[in-house]
């Protein structure tokens, strides 16, 4: 039987530790910096760089924060001690060079060394977005992120309506909204961002409503117009990271395709119709776009819309949720985004299909040598002029 | 033999069908096959006995524009999906 310091003495001769000098250089050579004390501790300063991973949590979550074995793992507590046990801990798990630092952060804090606050959620975030935290993938970083996060919704109707209200509740800072259209009894049959106290009010007010009283938390932009050539630039300006399409007309889906190729944009693309949905992400640079996909729209009679062909109440209730995940997942930086992919739902017969998107060269808006490079009249281009 | 998923805005042609048989070596051949028995389909997927460029056809999974067109060859039993684009949000 041996006493801590025994055992801590022990340790110490067994793994590898490093002064000041030893550490940030290893990580300046790209090794993985990693805060392993409690969660009270990091909140009062880190090292600049550093990922936190609790002691506590460290076998469960080391996988996470340093996927490759083979790259050097700086650890840190207050005095070198814990970290020394976590370093020899690291090592049993596989890892190649786990050091130590010596002295911990109290002596790199006392030597003048670069230290920074980590912004924090605050007790009442912390218990709204708890389920969140929980995350390994999301955590306190990620929500942090999230409420930095800006996604435009082009449309407040089937598929807009679902995809806000859990953007909203996921704690997505700003949320832009475009939608010209007052809410009408037709829609409340899915559009559940709205109800039957806000009918023959502009959807942009009612959505507004709702998200703010599900969750204070989001700034909402809304825009009372319907997204054209004229007004796209003014609506971008105030910068996005995702656009989440649930327009429902092709001249539309078009100007966000070409607004979004330009802006650099990533864009979640769903549409519905009776008990079929399609989504997929139109990342610029990283995959297909819309027009690569379907470089013409089908002529009007052969396109209905949900207001001529009907749609099942609760499809764009699956879609624009699969939206919002999609939103999530590229705003936190998370997972493999359905770039490349579209998904295709029958409700009817419960299957999900997946098909494979490739890149058109010769795609006039994304292509090598691109055709049209500034707005055109999408509406006239959508009519059937050409076909 | 091939399974043909017929989407919702082409079903008013095939009498409300879902999922249709149709025989062919090639794209081209399916499609003449499918066509014959439902000539209203012809207007809808060619545009001058080419792939309508609203349409996208896929075999197991994979869209035939980038593989060989209407001459992409289809094994006995492939999945076939047309896909229209649809605007409905």
């Amino acid at each position: 039987m041996s006493s801590y310091r025994e055992l801590l003495e022990a340790v110490k001769t067994e793994i590898e530790e490093a002064d000041a000098d030893g550490a940030q250089s290893l990580v300046d050579e790209g090794a993985v910096l990693v805060d392993v004390r409690e969660r009270d501790e990091w909140a009062q300063g880190r090292i600049p760089g550093a990922v936190h991973v609790p002691r506590g949590n460290l076998e469960s979550r080391i996988e996470q924060a340093a996927p490759d074995r083979s790259r050097p793992v700086v650890l840190y507590c207050a005095a070198g001690n814990r970290s020394a046990f976590a370093a020899k801990t690291l090592s049993e798990l596989g890892y190649e060079r786990p050091v130590s630092l010596a002295g911990g952060y109290t002596d790199w804090q006392r030597n003048g060394r670069p230290t920074e606050l980590p912004r924090t959620l605050g007790p009442a975030r912390q218990t709204r977005y708890s389920r969140h935290l929980l995350i390994p993938e999301v955590g306190e970083e990620g929500q942090l992120r999230l409420l930095d996060s800006r996604i435009l919704l082009i449309g407040a109707g089937g598929l807009g309506s679902p995809a806000s209200l859990y953007l909203a509740a996921a704690g997505v800072g700003k949320l832009g909204i475009v939608d010209a259209d007052v809410v009408d009894e037709t829609n409340l049959q899915r559009q559940i961002a709205h109800s039957t106290d806000s009918l023959g009010e502009p959807k942009t007010d009612s959505a507004r409503r709702r998200i703010e009283s599900l969750n204070p938390d989001v700034e909402v932009v809304p825009f009372r117009e319907r997204l054209t050539s004229e007004n796209v630039e003014r609506i971008l300006e105030p910068g996005w990271d995702v656009i989440v399409d649930g327009a429902d007309n092709f001249p539309t889906r078009y100007l966000v395709n070409d607004a979004s190729i330009w802006h650099d944009i990533p864009v979640v693309h769903g549409s519905i119709f009776r008990f079929e949905g399609q989504v997929t992400v139109f990342k610029p640079g990283a995959g297909p776009c819309y027009r690569c996909l379907f470089p013409q729209p089908p002529p009007p009679d052969m396109a209905p819309s949900c207001a001529e062909g009907g749609v099942l109440g609760v499809l764009p209730g699956v879609i624009g949720s699969i939206q919002a995940t999609e939103a999530l997942k590229l705003a936190l930086g998370i997972g493999e985004p359905l770039i490349g992919r579209l998904l295709l739902y029958d409700a009817l017969s419960g299957e999900f299909d997946e098909m494979k998107l490739r890149r058109d060269p010769a795609c006039p808006v994304c292509g090598e040598s691109p055709s049209i490079t500034s707005y055109i009249d999408y509406v006239e281009f959508c009519s059937g002029v050409g076909h | 033999m091939s399974r043909v998923r017929i989407p919702p805005t082409l079903r008013s042609e095939t009498a409300g069908e879902r999922e249709v048989e149709a025989n062919g070596r090639t794209v081209r051949e399916l499609l003449d096959d499918l066509m014959g028995r439902f000539p209203a389909l012809r207007g809808q997927l060619l545009e001058n006995e080419e792939l309508a460029p609203f349409v996208n056809v896929y075999v197991e999974g994979e869209d035939v524009r980038t593989r060989d067109g209407l001459d992409t060859p289809v094994d006995d039993g492939s999945q076939i999906i047309l896909l229209p684009a649809m605007a409905g949000g």
